[in-house]
């Protein structure tokens, strides 16, 4: 039974990651073959770092992932204190909208910014799909994983001690930065971090949204996969994959860490 | 007091705004296209229109109902192995879980086409051995793996959650009162794992049942999904824009995925209500 279980186990893992190690191996292929390895070589990676649409993709990718990142957490923090002390069928409601763009189908919340961008831009002379409106698209559907991962931490607040802290002559921002703010700190990194981190992988909400000028990396990568196969897409992910890697490393590392150290104490 | 509410209000003000102008007038502007012709003259046809893709609707449903069943079957052992791993090894086999979710989809998705075309690994190894190699690209088989491939994930993770939180003191209990193996399974562990099995299903259906890309790239243009059409008659790639009853089937996919989750949300309530007692 344990040995079956272990199997079972081992199949899974390997069927999640037979792809990206087939991916790895044929990057450092020296031919353009995905089929016969015609032996190692650092073309791909060379090629990759010479190609200027790839490299403008990555860096409009990172942008938009920190400006979407740190708008949607200045708005959904700020909203969620707010959202918190509400009551009855008005939390109700602003929940259930908050709700909408985590519950849609990528699709659907990506048709739906677009044909609103489309309705205005056409009607507006000299605005056009861009970086502009892809940054609002991922700004709007950043806020609800923000709101998300700060409400909880809310919850376990007392109420008053934004309004003790004003009774008290601390002027409202200085109360929030002050009194709030450290408490649901770590909600407040969560919802960034998740802001980022999805705002990094979308594709579907940049593909309709981004236009022509201001194409990330997965759409970039999309439209490579429509055109003759590139060995540069295995070279890309290669990176991209050991960076991951090594980031999450670190995370546990520290946190390991950090563990050993309450640990001693 | 006034001044503190108005605070709060303030506060509040740029989400308001904001959820306003770009989700709800968007959802808005979708259910006025659907409803209107190219002129904007108010019209039924685009919704009598979605008849014609009925057969498509179908399809969609089908693979990705037949991929989230798979993905509980697969995920379902996994999940149940690791929650009762220690706690060490339990974060590492999350973290080998999550991994590949980090890796943007459409690479991950690319790198199958690598195995199973036509001139791919696997054929390649059944001709190295003597036999003959199949089309495995472009059928309906490649997108439901594609889909598995993507989703699993997100399968694994609810049911884990849930697993972990039932003490091992629970289920020895039931052995002790003389349940058997695969009574503890039924009477035991599956209802108090389901709403980690609902959020699981909804999380593997929803974007499997919306994708255009997975049946793209591994369908090769064969498979056409609801995704497919709808994202053509949006940027036109291939056919004629028409955002029109592009948003009615826009309209009806998001209704279809808001009904199938009230009534598993009732699901959910029922099964644990029951599971209590």
């Amino acid at each position: 039974m344990k040995v079956l279980s272990k199997a079972y186990n081992f199949l899974i893992f390997a069927f999640l990651y037979a792809p990206i190690a087939v991916m790895i191996f044929f990057s450092f292929n020296s031919t353009k073959s995905f089929r016969r390895f015609g032996g190692f070589s650092l073309r791909w990676y060379t090629e990759l770092f010479h190609d200027q649409v790839i490299l403008k993709s990555l860096y409009i990718s990172l942008a938009v992932a920190a400006l979407s990142a740190i708008i949607a957490t200045l708005i959904g923090t700020l909203a969620s204190v707010g959202i918190h002390s509400m009551r009855g069928a008005k939390k109700r409601a602003y929940l259930a909208v908050n709700n909408i763009p985590v519950t849609n189908p990528d699709i659907v919340t990506a048709i739906s910014m677009m044909v609103l961008f489309v309705f205005f831009v056409t009607r507006m002379n000299g605005m056009e799909m861009g970086f502009g409106t892809l940054l609002i698209s991922h700004i709007t559907f950043n806020i609800p994983y923000v709101v998300l991962s700060v409400l909880p931490k809310l919850r376990g607040l007392n109420d008053n001690i934004f309004e003790a802290a004003q009774d008290l002559g601390c002027p409202p921002a200085k109360s929030f930065l002050k009194v709030v703010v450290p408490q649901i700190s770590q909600g407040i990194v969560t919802g960034f971090i998740m802001a980022f981190t999805l705002s990094l992988d979308d594709f579907v909400i940049s593909y309709f949204n981004s236009g022509s000028t201001a194409q990330t990396l997965p759409v970039t990568i999309y439209s490579m996969t429509k055109r003759p196969y590139s060995p540069k897409i295995n070279a890309l992910s290669t990176l991209l994959f050991v960076a991951v890697m090594v980031l999450l490393l670190i995370v546990n590392l520290r946190r390991s860490g950090e563990g050993k150290k309450e640990a001693k104490h | 007091m006034n001044r503190k509410s108005f605070t709060k209000r303030l506060i509040t003000a740029p989400y308001t705004v904001w959820m306003a102008i770009f989700v709800l007038v968007p959802i808005a502007l979708v259910v006025y296209y659907a409803l209107t012709d190219a002129d904007g003259h108010f019209t039924a046809g685009n919704v009598t229109a979605i008849v014609d893709y009925a057969k498509t609707f179908g399809i969609s449903v089908e693979l990705a109902l037949i991929s989230t069943a798979i993905c509980l079957l697969m995920a379902y052992p996994l999940a149940y192995a690791i929650a009762r791993m220690n706690t060490r090894r339990q974060s590492t086999m999350i973290m080998l879980v999550m991994l590949p979710m980090w890796m943007n989809f459409l690479i991950r998705t690319y790198a199958w086409i690598a195995i199973l075309a036509d001139k791919g690994l696997i054929n390649a190894f059944l001709q190295s051995i003597g036999l003959d190699g199949f089309k495995m690209i472009g059928t309906r088989g490649a997108v439901v793996l594609g889909m598995v491939y993507n989703f699993l994930p997100y399968m694994i993770l609810p049911i884990y959650t849930v697993l972990t939180k039932i003490e091992q003191s629970t289920i020895e209990a039931a052995q002790d009162l003389g349940a058997s193996r695969a009574q503890v399974f039924r009477r035991v562990l599956l209802p108090m794992s389901v709403p980690g099995i609902i959020s699981g299903i909804t999380m593997v259906f929803v974007p499997a049942v919306s994708t255009f890309v997975i049946s793209k790239l591994l369908g090769a243009g064969k498979t056409y999904l609801i995704g497919d059409i709808i994202e053509n008659y949006f940027l036109g790639n291939t056919g004629t824009v028409n955002y029109n009853i592009g948003a009615s089937l826009s309209l009806v996919l998001m209704l279809m995925i808001l009904i199938s989750m009230a009534i598993m949300n009732h699901f959910d309530k029922d099964e644990s209500a029951g599971g209590m007692i």
